[in-house]
């Protein structure tokens, strides 16, 4: 039996008409899960076909995937991808929580300035940690001594480079579970006498508990599918992600770059299940009634905390302006004169100065198209009335990025939009098909952002348009979107600082005429041009961080204009 | 007003299924035009599902229903002629209170003096006129809920709808606003309905009230009808306090509780069935001396409760009369001298008392 119970047999059930509303609504929809599918599904679907044939694409079965799992080099990469990623998000676990618990439940003076510094690595692309790392303790480094015997180029480089850019996505995660604390629950644990520490354990840790679980998650991720960092660090140190590149890049082995890049799709999909159920787990746990909690000053403690994220930031900012020096540098070390000579990219391979402009306009479009297109479709999800199923699969369809790696997208894009029946495949080596990708790529953060904003709006607003016979793309336009005009912007802002530094997807995707700065980085560090490379990663920097200012004001000015209603 | 033997809205075996769970069950309803109307029954009996189906916004699975004689059952929200009013006011936060009302004019396209001069009056008919540029956020939970009404009146609707509108404010402002409610109804001769499970809300400005139980109506009637006449045990314990006394008739007019006989009126009551009498606690008589009536028991206080204006007093006589409420005066009490313990004479009037048959 289905879940319904059945009308009488001489009952009529009631369908209702659709109105011009609920039509062009489910053009919407029908539209925004047809390019899901175009953008995420059938290239996924042509990857997956791609690793049971051989190069002359006949299917060959699990062919490819003995040959892998025989091959003793590439089979390695997978334990030394797991130690890497697995020791990352344990080191980073560790600070972040303890930095994350400074900044929410401490007094500690500069809080606000440490959680600033700690955003830092957001602004750049991974590389630069790997580089700046170089200068620290590679073989012509400031420290070289430090490290003995061992040499940063492999494991070691490739750990405290990860543990560098993943940080603040660690400690993001992790201050928002830890500010969330009910200070009821601490006045009834002091109010039963139980000791400090016995607090700690008992309310504080399981408290965030979910947080910190979801961060783990995270960082195990983002290490396991980033390249960037082993690209330029890892020496012959092999993971997964710089398998694929090799064989895609390297050997033009497309079979074996898409078995590989099935194998790396694996672990990101079973963290980002483990996430999900984390997640759920996680809003049961926040009661509506819960009470903010205030922290007290406890000297002491706030003072170990103040060394500790001292050091923390001190690290930080080491990481940054080495990078800055040395692209400052004449000649690293024999000539330490300062100039300006690393950034005349134009006299040097990697796409010059163009390749800076193109990264911005290709942000530029992300953010315009992008935030626009991402805020529709997760209007379509929650406000469109009546079509659930319809509804859910955008829905799932908008989630389903989330679980695939940069890589995996770029080569599934390769092999989908380079195929030769393809009638979308004069996109291949367009800008199109760059700000497609990076906008899918991180389609689904920003879909839950939208959605969180969409949530706190009153459902019954669509209810009462109707009653008054506005049309939907009124409301849509005067209340809708005007109230969640602080999200919308976060959007954007997310979107372009993203595709200001991201390098995974679009290294597979870019042609001579769309070169982009974060590939320019990759380039001239392989090229041998450090100095340069660095050069280029911080013009990424300088532009963030000048675009992240921006955005601040763009914020304040507009609140200041069009949210007066939200202050009493 | 409106010809009120007009029927505005009919209902016809509407059914409104949640999966597996039947919401409202084949109910039929007939609304004549200009009537006040009053949903009322407890949690979850299905009373907002019933409006949402009438409004369009949760379609009924099976049914009719039939707005000015035209049938409306598969028509689309946007094409429905009503105005709705949630608990939540729903006022667009980023507009003001202005914009606010003026927006469904504007989906009209009435010139700009229109609008401003149909806006104004409307605010000034809920007594809002110089809130006009305020945003919702700045005014208070009654205030909004003026707005929210205005705004629901801009348009002239046909049907107002009004969901539990008054239940997110305290007390004294519901009030007043009930009466404003009344007055704005009075004036327009709109055809209201208004979902409620507060009865003294319902009673005191419905024209008739539908009391409704686990998706189906219990009773259809006008406020007195429905407090002094229940149709059912449900409804007379719902509305009002009342007193349930078990017994079984024994002859025409007779009703033994274990030793004690009452009379009153067993019509349509055949013989030897299980009944429930009930009589409410302000229609029970309290005597100082012993009078020679059928329905009289000698009763102990076992408690006061101070209710204001009057007493409850908790009493308890012979077998079957164990837990009895009465409402006396305060005059009365006094002069009584009632107090916890006393003994009393009561007197169960036969022409107060309501029977049921016991449902086996
Ligand atoms: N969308 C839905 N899905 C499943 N069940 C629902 C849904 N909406 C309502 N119900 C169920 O239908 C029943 C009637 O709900 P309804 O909201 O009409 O109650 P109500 O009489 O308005 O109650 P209240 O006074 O609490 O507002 C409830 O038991 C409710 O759980
Ligand atoms: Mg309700």
């Amino acid at each position: 039996m289905s879940g319904t119970v059945s009308l009488p047999a001489n009952v009529v059930p009631v369908r209702i008409r659709l109105s011009r509303d609920d039509v062009i609504l489910r053009i919407g929809l029908f539209c925004l899960i047809t390019l899901l599918a175009i953008a995420v599904v059938f290239p996924l679907y042509t990857l997956l076909s791609k690793s049971l044939e051989d190069i002359d694409g006949k299917y060959v079965g699990l062919q490819n995937f003995r040959e892998y799992f025989e091959t003793p080099a590439l089979f390695s990469s997978i334990t030394n991808s797991l130690t890497v990623a697995i020791s990352v998000a344990l080191i980073v676990l560790v600070i972040a929580f303890v930095y994350g618990y400074a900044l929410t439940r401490t007094r500690m003076p500069l809080r606000w300035l440490f959680r600033g510094i700690a955003l830092i690595p957001i602004l750049a692309p991974s590389l630069l940690a790997a580089i700046s790392l170089i200068y620290w303790f590679g073989n012509q480094g400031v420290l070289r001594s430090w490290l003995g015997e061992s040499s940063i180029y492999g494991p070691i480089g490739i750990i405290i480079g990860s543990c560098f850019w993943v940080f603040p996505h660690a400690l993001m995660i992790i201050v928002t579970a830890l500010s969330t604390a009910d200070a009821r629950l601490y006045e009834a644990a002091e109010a039963l006498r139980t000791p400090k520490w016995r607090i700690f354990f008992t309310v504080t840790l399981p408290g965030a508990k979910y947080g910190i679980l979801s961060a783990g998650f995270i960082v195990f991720t983002l290490v396991i599918t980033d390249f960037g960092v082993p690209k330029v660090i890892g020496g012959r140190y092999n993971v997964l992600a710089t398998d694929v590149y090799k064989q895609v890049v390297g050997q033009q082995n497309f079979e074996m770059g898409a078995v590989v890049s099935l194998i790396l799709l694996l672990p990101a999909v079973l963290a980002f299940i483990a996430d999900r159920w984390v997640q759920r787990r996680q809003i049961a746990l926040l009661s509506p009634h819960a009470v903010p909690f205030q922290p007290k000053s406890h000297p002491l403690r706030d003072g170990i905390l103040f060394v500790f994220c001292l050091i923390v930031s001190i690290i930080l900012i080491s990481m940054l302006a080495m990078a800055v020096y040395a692209s400052f540098v004449t000649f690293w070390p024999y000539n330490l004169s300062l100039s300006l000579k690393n950034y005349n990219f134009d006299v040097m391979d990697g796409g010059g100065w163009e390749a800076y402009f193109n990264s911005i306009r290709m942000a530029i479009y992300c953010a315009v198209f992008g935030s626009g297109l991402i805020f529709f479709g997760s209007y379509l999800v929650e406000k469109a009335r009546g079509v659930t199923w319809l509804r859910t699969i955008l829905h799932l369809g908008s989630m389903l990025p989330l679980a695939v790696p940069g890589l995996v997208l770029g080569i599934a894009y390769i092999f989908f939009f380079n195929h030769p029946e393809n009638p979308l495949g004069f996109l291949y080596g367009t800008m199109g098909i760059l700000v497609i990708c990076t906008i899918v790529h991180f389609y689904t953060v920003s879909h839950l952002t939208c959605l969180t904003a969409l949530k706190q709006l009153d459902p019954e607003f669509e209810a009462v348009s109707l009653s008054l016979k506005s049309p939907v793309w009124r409301t849509f336009g005067k209340v809708t979107l005007p109230v969640c005009l602080p999200a919308f912007l976060d959007v954007a802002s997310y979107l372009f600082l993203n595709a200001m530094t991201t390098v995974s997807a679009v290294v597979f995707l870019y042609s001579p005429e769309t070169m982009l700065a974060s590939v320019a980085v990759l380039n001239m560090d392989d090229a041998g041009d450090i100095a340069p490379a660095a050069a280029m990663a911080l013009m990424i920097v300088y532009t963030s961080a000048v675009f992240r200012v921006l955005h601040a004001l763009l914020a304040r000015f507009i609140n200041s204009r069009t949210q007066v209603w939200r202050t009493r | 007003m409106p010809d009120s033997n007009q029927v505005y809205l009919r209902i016809e075996n509407l059914t409104k299924h949640f999966g597996e769970f039947v919401a409202v069950s084949d109910l039929s309803l007939e609304i004549n035009s200009g009537e006040f109307i009053c949903f009322l029954g407890p949690s979850g009996c299905g009373k907002t599902t019933l409006l949402r189906a009438i409004a369009g916004l949760d379609p009924q699975t099976a049914g009719r229903i039939n707005q000015a004689g035209k049938d409306i059952s598969d028509l689309p929200v946007s094409e429905r002629d009503f105005g709705i009013v949630f608990q939540s006011y729903a006022l667009f936060p980023n507009l003001t209170v202005y914009q606010n009302v003026a927006y469904g004019l504007e989906n009209q396209r009435l010139p700009r003096q229109e609008i401003h001069k149909r806006v104004t009056d409307l605010l000034e008919l809920v007594g809002l006129p110089e809130q006009i540029e305020k945003y919702p956020a700045q005014l208070s939970g009654g205030q909004q809920q003026r707005v929210a009404l205005s705004r629901a009146l801009a348009t002239s609707p046909g049907l107002l709808l009004l969901d539990e509108p008054l239940s997110a404010l305290d007390a004294r402002v519901r009030s007043s606003l009930r009466l404003e409610i009344r007055a704005l109804h009075q004036n327009l001769g709109i055809t209201t309905i208004l979902v409620t499970h507060d009865q003294e809300e319902a009673l005191s400005m419905a024209d008739r009230i539908v009391v409704m139980d686990q998706g189906r109506i219990e009773q259809v009637g006008t406020p007195i009808e429905i407090y002094s006449n229940p149709a059912s045990p449900f409804v007379a314990d719902f509305i009002g306090v009342m007193n349930f006394i078990h017994g079984e008739v024994t002859s025409p007019g007779l009703v033994s509780i274990e030793e004690k006989t009452l009379k009153c009126n067993t019509e349509n009551i055949p013989e030897k069935s299980n009944v429930r009498v009930t009589v409410r606690p302000e229609d029970i008589l309290c005597h100082s001396e012993l009078i020679e009536s059928p329905n009289t028991l000698e009763v102990k206080v076992k408690s006061l409760e101070f209710l204001g204006s009057f007493y409850r007093l908790f009493i308890s006589g012979p077998t079957g009369f164990e837990e009895l409420m009465a409402d006396l005066s305060i005059k009365q009490v006094h002069e009584q001298n009632i107090t916890p313990e006393s003994t009393l004479n009561i007197e169960l009037p036969t022409n107060r008392l309501l029977i049921f048959p016991e449902i086996s």
